[in-house]
């Protein structure tokens, strides 16, 4: 049996999460990368736990923390029913948001070795060259990060689609809403219907084969970048 | 205050198990060497020149700009100032080609007749044929000539220069020495150039300061620190003068040029100079010994009339080094105490030299 719309829906809706959750991650996780290659303030090491911690969480647990803040009693909740948004939980912007803290350490550490790799000389010499500190960052030093800028989006896309403790948590399992191909995967299995099953789960393996092979081919051509 | 004021440089670094404190008088023109063992204190010196290290209390003015002074609470960054660096691996950005990097530096010191500047540069250091080359497929030597040329094309004030050479092997150095000797020779920008090899002091500076542990040993004109012979700058038989002179005269039979310099002048081998060339001579004090009379029947080519000026205790206690003067010069000699005692020799009293090798420098 093909998949039918309710499949194109969930795969449409991934793909946007993923995007939008890799664009958004670029702009914070790159300052963020930076500050930690750069700073030697004594709240390095906590922020740089913090920043690590979606890692080693278990989704059910970011999931669960999330719902919490995000519902009515919680402080992002208020805040949003103050601004008259309504409560994020079950939202696709609520997903987006989970997904981004997430993700948040695939982004931040590829990009943050990168900057280490490059150290400080190039803003030294771009420094000597007239340039000021912000022409110098994303003239020289976003340059010459581009493979861990590469890595960065690629990670983040890929473990969005894969993400899935996170979703149900606080996304729930609304079709054309919330509902990705994490999900409806596990409601096609509780629904015993495994054809449809096969099809997108075949489906996710290819996919994350493929971003796999292009990121590790990517990186032999753009590793020359550097030294 | 005019532009040909020179520089003034009065620093004070203190750190765990380091301390740093000069106070410098530097020429306008030319270059000035500044030269110490590794942990001396001259990188930390060039770069809090450049302001990207800041010392707390310090005076950073060249020519009639101000650059840091603290009394006055001025300290400008490092990209408002008119320098141009030379790092010690050529640092260049890998993700520009050779044509990109002399350009970074250049569109952004927004000078009308740039163009020139950069040709100029791009011609005084020949890199024509790399431009459209990527960092990564250069040879040291052809990067750091490129990272030199982009320094210049931002039409430097100053030109720091932080061991150019030191990550260079020996051919690679022969390769660049020409070029920096040009770059002296044709520009007026003065040169701060940092470096711990005799060879490249004795070849490049104009002015020289000495460095040792991050204190002011020894500074003034290079001719006459290096023939200082109370405390040498240099050690054991790297000890000798520093001569400047022009090509005179040539001996086609014999294959001999002789180098005239104020107070005398020099047969050495012909090396194809042409007459009128300015060119640099090194004389070591083991090369020159000491006669009371004018020598005859020796091999020795190069005799010159002398006066003693003063004699001191070289390492070992079996040899003295005598500084001496030729005319306008400063020579140095290595002989035995016993000799010494035995000429009769003391300051204040004509003999004459015998030169028996001299290095052509250029």
């Amino acid at each position: 049996m093909l998949p039918g719309n309710e499949a194109i829906e969930a795969i449409i809706l991934t793909v946007k999460l993923a995007t939008l959750t890799t664009l958004v991650l670029l702009l914070i996780a790159t300052p963020i990368a930076w500050w930690l290659s750069v700073t030697a303030s004594r709240w390095r090491a906590p922020i740089s736990a913090l920043v690590t911690l979606p890692l080693v969480l278990p989704p059910s647990v970011l999931g669960f923390y999330l719902l919490v803040a995000m519902g009515p009693d919680g402080p992002l909740g208020r805040l949003t029913l103050a601004l008259g948004w309504g409560t994020l939980s079950f939202t696709f912007i609520g997903l987006l948001i989970g997904s981004i803290i997430f993700s948040l350490p695939f982004a931040v550490q590829p990009i943050q070795h990168a900057f280490e790799a490059i150290g400080p000389r190039p803003m030294e010499v771009a420094a000597t060259l007239r340039a000021q500190p912000l022409d110098a960052f994303f003239n020289v030093a976003l340059p010459l990060a581009r493979p861990g800028l590469v890595t960065a989006a690629i990670l983040s896309f890929a473990h969005t689609v894969g993400e899935f403790g996170v979703v149900l948590m606080i996304g729930g399992n609304i079709p054309g809403k919330t509902r990705v191909v994490s999900t409806q995967i596990y409601g096609h299995v509780e629904a015993m219907e495994y054809a449809q099953a096969h099809w997108l789960a075949g489906g996710m393996v290819l996919l994350s084969f493929a971003v796999l092979l292009a990121l590790s081919l990517m990186k032999r051509r753009l590793g020359r970048v550097l030294p | 205050m005019t532009s040909a004021a020179g520089s003034r440089i009065r620093l004070q670094v203190v750190r765990e198990g380091f301390r740093l404190a000069v106070d410098l008088a530097l020429p306008a023109t030319g270059i000035t060497v500044l030269f110490g063992a590794s942990g001396s204190g001259k990188t930390t010196l060039l770069r809090c020149v450049a302001g990207l290290e800041r010392a707390p209390q310090g005076l950073v003015r060249i020519g009639a700009d101000v650059w840091q002074d603290d009394e006055a609470r001025i300290f400008l960054p490092t990209w408002r100032r008119p320098l141009g660096y030379v790092f010690q691996e050529a640092s260049l950005f890998e993700h520009l080609t050779v044509k990109g990097n002399l350009h970074f530096g250049l569109k952004r010191t927004g000078s009308r007749d740039d163009r020139q500047v950069l040709d100029s540069a791009i011609r005084l250091l020949g890199i024509e044929k790399l431009l459209g080359r990527l960092p990564a497929g250069l040879s040291g030597g052809e990067r750091q000539r490129v990272a030199i040329a982009r320094a210049l094309a931002t039409q430097p004030r100053l030109l720091l220069l932080d061991e150019p050479l030191a990550a260079l092997d020996h051919a690679r150095k022969q390769e660049i020495l020409p070029w920096l000797e040009r770059l002296r020779d044709e520009l007026s920008t003065p040169m701060l150039y940092v470096t711990h090899s005799a060879d490249e002091l004795a070849r490049l500076a104009d002015y020289l300061v000495v460095l040792d542990q991050g204190r002011v040993t020894a500074q003034g004109p290079a001719a006459s620190v290096l023939a200082s012979i109370a405390s040498p700058v240099l050690a054991g038989d790297e000890i000798g003068a520093l001569l400047a002179g022009t090509v005179v005269e040539r001996d086609a039979r014999w294959h001999l040029c002789r180098v005239a310099f104020d107070g005398g002048s020099l047969w050495l081998r012909d090396s194809g100079l042409p007459l009128g060339h300015l060119v640099r001579l090194r004389v070591l004090a083991r090369d020159v010994s000491m006669a009371v009379e004018e020598p005859h029947g020796t091999s020795i080519q190069n005799h010159l009339p002398c006066t003693i000026e003063s004699s001191a205790a070289d390492v070992h206690p079996s040899q003295v080094l005598v500084r001496v003067r030729v005319g306008g010069s400063t020579l140095v000699a290595r002989i035995t105490g016993r000799s010494f005692d035995a000429l009769g020799l003391q300051p204040g009293k004509s003999a004459w030299l015998q030169v028996k090798s001299v290095a052509l420098l250029e």
